[in-house]
């Protein structure tokens, strides 16, 4: 059996230290030893996206990343992004038009939107498909889900039009 | 407690009762990742359980060695059959009526079989274990082909008495499961030969696969001080679950408590029983620990429920004026290594019988075989009653197959052979009774909103400007008109294992007016929690916001069969109205004695009884709910709750007029789906918002088999399509924009009047998108080609009608 390394990472801005084999998926120590289970394991084979959190800033699926190569990073899940008393306009407008329904995507979807919109604040249809292409839904064909993410950005823009 | 509403409008608004867009009440916690799957259960001391499985699709087992898994540090257990037999939990029952190795006993028969359960301190001990178990396998001749396995010499299912009779009556051959046959053969044959027009096809439904996001799992828990097991897992069946738990392990079932948490999506593929969930309970009652077992999706794909695999021979007979006479068919159905579908006993071809489909056909015959071969066992409804995809794509290719015969326009010839409004209920020629319909009125504004015509007029133009060499992209114009069988179903003829196919709602109002009622179904994002609620205001005057509903805990909630088959609204749903009524009828009692009038003189208002003649005189269901509990009544007794278990008396029968217009590259074989319009009758409609979502996921998963998506094997059994890479599924950007529309014909048996619809847009969706590509071709010749519509094939049907010359 391999070494356990020494791993270090800030996760929703709270530091985390543990010790774990190099090979542990980033997945299973967010899931199973800091007990964020918002972001799901679908496929293992970064194909499905329901694992997807912010690694230094850039969308990545954690199924296919070591926690060895997370080591020093700053990841951010779906716990991160709202708080019960102030949700993500993303978490809002998801319920509001109804972009989502066994939920078992849903953490990806809202992390990889999340910053979809960052790195472009206001896109297209066409743009919002493309960009979350990395992310699959069984349940909803995809067509609430794109509507909840431009009206996200509508909301967001608007809000930043209002602050200035 | 006086009403501080007034505004009867108000008063409806308020309760978000039946027919509103009430927005979910689940996505609270889905979307700030508080759901609770079965994979975050984490118990003190759980261990991992995983499996070593088969390489090989046919061979026999010599001998298995598990010394060095046992050594390795942190594993606990390895469990093979040996280990399981003196319990007889080698082998288990399936739903199908026939039985399955829980882990290989002697052989296996196929790819991914379970072969040893490893049991160890964490998931990565539990793979690292999987690999040191060593397996001497001796090779065995495979049997892929179900036409060649039907004749072959090579007996698939050894534990099976030659000659003996299955489940479903007499085996012709050893891998012969059954013949099921409905309907007058002699009689059809008879039209058939004397026709003035015959149309013959072979339509293939291939194998798939429900993949829904989350895999199958469980966590079991032994508890053996108070000799208590829960059972944790992906069921979309928990009491079933329950009971044959029980069934098997000999454990009473007062001692059982199955919980289905939250379920990452099911279509099917969570409703049948899997190894993975016996090895689960029997670890840890060996380890007097909770074991959890998680498959990932290489073996989801490989080993649990595929779905379809019918090789649908059809003869359909016609008058020169396009009159339907008589429909034929002989399926040769793939059931793989061993018989476990999910259809009620009496229905091994579960309900294919309705591939009769939305035409006025005098009469039919239908057989099916059941064949073994070496593929894994299944043959669930992929988000479609069941069978029903198979008979719905059967019928709506020998539609346009005869439209080719008769040289007649598809949508014409649908019309002139539909059920008749008036003709409904309708008894169909395979032994269906129609509760209700008008679809001449759902066709024609289907059409018009298409605009049918000048699709029509556009796709001839444009087969002269490919014929003139001025473009290489054809259109074609798929059409759909589907009718469902859903709501499983009446127990005189429906049950699953001996347990009759009824369905549960327990209702409870609290003091002050709040309730909680709970369901024999599980939602796996239909949003139960949302829409039952519905149902409950709309009957009891409680605001939706104000009732809890709960379900997937077998101590708690009532005896059901859970959900598939678009069965939750037509039977739970109706059990919901009916306890919501009772609740109602004591509720009238006691308001009539607070108002000191006769039970008679009071009537149910939105959310109040009011003196009849007297509104400003009334008692909202809050002040009776409060009454119920703090005031002696003379003679009624205490609290507000009801009960209700539903049989219902008939199947509710769902339909649907699906377009879809498409533009073909016969270059590339790439497609371009242009419009897509779906119409849906679903009966009283509960949840607009709900409807249209599960509408949308349908037709993406109708996309995905229709145009990509298979569970294929190469000639040695091996599983091609193991993994995401190779098993599709569209992604957002291979989705298009969907366009809904409906009517509603209410059920006429039903208490509201629901049909269900979650699996219509499946069972509508694939022949829409599979006409459209047929239809593409149609100008050249094209009658039938297989799904999936994948580049290639579509590429290959333009390369065999001489396109590329």
């Amino acid at each position: 059996m391999p070494d356990k390394m020494h791993v270090k990472l800030t996760v929703n801005g709270q530091d985390a230290e543990f010790l774990a084999e190099p090979r542990e998926l980033l997945i299973y120590a967010l899931r199973e030893r800091l007990n964020l289970t918002g972001p799901h394991v679908g496929c293992e084979t970064s194909h499905c996206g329901a694992c997807t959190v912010i690694v230094n800033g850039k969308s990545v699926k954690s199924c296919t990343m070591f926690v060895g190569q997370a080591n020093g990073t700053e990841v951010t899940t779906i716990e991160g992004l709202g708080s019960p008393d102030a949700l993500h306009v993303l978490q809002e407008t998801f319920r509001e038009h109804h972009g989502l329904q066994c939920g078992f995507c849903t953490p990806g979807m809202i992390t990889r939107a999340h910053k979809l919109l960052e790195e472009n604040p206001n896109p297209t249809e066409e743009e919002v498909r493309f960009g979350m292409a990395g992310n699959l839904c069984r349940c909803t064909g995809y067509q609430n889900i794109v509507k909840s993410i431009l009206a996200a950005a509508a909301q967001m823009n608007a809000s930043k039009e209002a602050a200035e | 407690m006086k009403d501080e509403v007034d505004n009867r409008e108000e008063r409806v608004a308020n309760l978000k009762g039946m027919g509103c867009a009430r927005k979910r009440v689940e996505d609270v916690r889905f979307t700030q990742g508080k759901g609770n799957y079965v994979d975050d259960i984490k118990l003190p001391g759980m261990l991992h359980g995983d499996f070593v499985r088969s390489p090989y699709a046919h061979a026999r087992v010599k001998s298995i060695n598990i010394d060095a898994a046992m050594a390795l540090d942190g594993v606990v257990a390895v469990l093979t059959a040996k280990d399981l037999e003196p319990l007889s939990l080698h082998w288990m029952p399936t739903l199908a009526g026939d039985k399955q190795m829980v882990l290989a006993d002697g052989k296996v028969l196929f790819q991914g079989q379970e072969v040893a359960f490893v049991v160890a301190r964490d998931r990565y001990v539990a793979a690292d274990a999987v690999e040191l178990v060593e397996v001497d396998y001796e090779e065995l001749p495979v049997l892929i082909d179900p036409f060649e396995a039907i004749k072959s010499d090579t007996v698939l299912r050894e534990d099976l008495e030659d000659g003996a009779d299955g489940a479903h009556g007499p085996r012709r051959h050893h891998n012969h499961i059954f013949l099921w046959e409905e309907g007058d053969k002699a009689a059809t044959e008879e039209v058939i030969d004397s026709a003035e027009v015959v149309a013959e096809e072979m339509v293939y439904y291939h194998r798939t696969h429900p993949c829904p996001l989350e895999t199958c799992g469980a966590v079991a828990s032994m508890d053996k001080v108070n000799g208590k097991l829960t059972l944790y897992g992906t069921f979309q069946a928990p009491h079933v679950v329950r009971t044959v738990a029980s069934l098997l392990s000999g454990i009473e079932e007062h001692n059982i408590r199955v919980v289905s948490p939250d379920i990452g999506g099911g279509f099917g593929n969570k409703v049948g029983v899997y190894p993975g969930y016996v090895c689960s309970i029997v670890a840890s009652i060996v380890t007097g620990q909770p074991v959890k077992w998680v498959e990932d999706r290489m073996e989801n794909l490989m080993a649990t429920a595929f779905a379809r695999d019918y090789w649908m021979k059809g003869k359909i007979s016609a008058t020169k004026g396009g009159k339907i006479t008589g429909l034929h068919c002989h399926v040769t159905a793939d059931h793989g290594a061993f018989d476990a579908c999910a259809d009620p006993t009496k229905y091994p071809a579960g309900f294919f019988h309705i591939c009769t489909g939305s035409y006025d056909i005098p009469v039919a015959y239908v057989g099916v075989d059941g064949v073994y071969t070496n593929k894994a066992p299944g043959g669930v409804a992929y988000r479609c009653s069941f069978r029903v995809t198979e008979a719905a794509y059967f019928i709506e290719r020998m539609i346009e197959v005869l439209a080719m015969e008769l040289n007649m326009d598809a949508a014409e010839l649908r019309r002139i052979n539909f059920i008749r409004k008036d003709q409904f209920p309708y008894q169909s020629a395979l032994g269906w009774e129609y509760d209700s319909g008008d679809y001449h009125t759902a066709w024609d504004k289907a059409l018009s909103s298409v605009g049918y015509d000048d699709l029509r007029r556009e796709q001839a133009e444009r087969v002269e400007a490919f014929k003139r060499g001025e473009t290489r992209k054809l259109m074609g114009v798929g059409l759909s008109f589907f009718t469902e069988i859903v709501g499983a179903g009446p127990v005189k003829n429906c049950d699953i294992l001996g347990m009759g196919m009824f369905d549960s709602c327990e209702i409870r109002i609290h003091p002050t007016g709040s309730a909680i009622a709970r369901l024999g179904t599980i939602s796996q994002g239909q949003g139960h929690a949302t829409t039952f609620a519905q149902i409950l205001a709309t009957e009891t005057g409680i605001p939706a916001d104000s009732i809890t509903i709960e379900e997937g805990d077998t101590d708690t909630a009532p005896y059901g069969l859970g959900t598939y088959g678009s069965r939750s609204t037509p039977v739970a749903g109706a059990a919901t109205a009916l306890a919501g009524r009772k609740i109602r009828a004591k509720a009238q009692m006691i308001a009539a004695y607070l108002l000191e009038v006769h039970d008679d003189d009071v009537e149910f208002d939105v959310d109040r009884f009011v003196l009849k003649g007297a509104p400003e005189r009334f008692k909202t269901m809050k002040e009776i709910a409060y009454a119920a509990y703090n005031q002696a009544i003379p003679g009624i007794e205490p609290g507000l709750e009801a009960v209700s278990y539903y049989d219902p008396p008939n199947m509710t029968y769902p339909f649907g007029a699906y377009v879809c217009v498409m533009d073909v590259d016969v270059d590339t074989g790439t497609t371009d789906i242009r419009q897509f319009y779906a119409l849906d009758d679903c009966g009283t409609r509960i949840n607009p918002m709900v409807i249209e979502g599960q509408v949308h996921g349908g037709l993406t998963e109708a996309l995905a088999i229709a145009m990509g998506q298979e569970i294929a094997y190469d000639d040695l059994g091996n599983c091609k399509t193991g993994t995401l890479m190779d098993f599709f599924i569209p992604t957002a950007w291979e989705t298009p924009n969907y366009v809904t529309d409906h009517t509603e014909t209410p059920s006429p048996h039903h208490p509201i009047g629901a049909k269900g619809v979650g699996e219509s847009p499946n069972v509508g969706g694939v022949p829409a998108f599979s006409n459209a590509v047929h239809d593409a071709f149609r100008a050249f010749g094209l009658r039938q080609a297989h799904m999936p519509h994948d580049h290639w094939r579509i590429w290959k049907i333009a390369n065999d009608l001489g396109l590329h010359d």
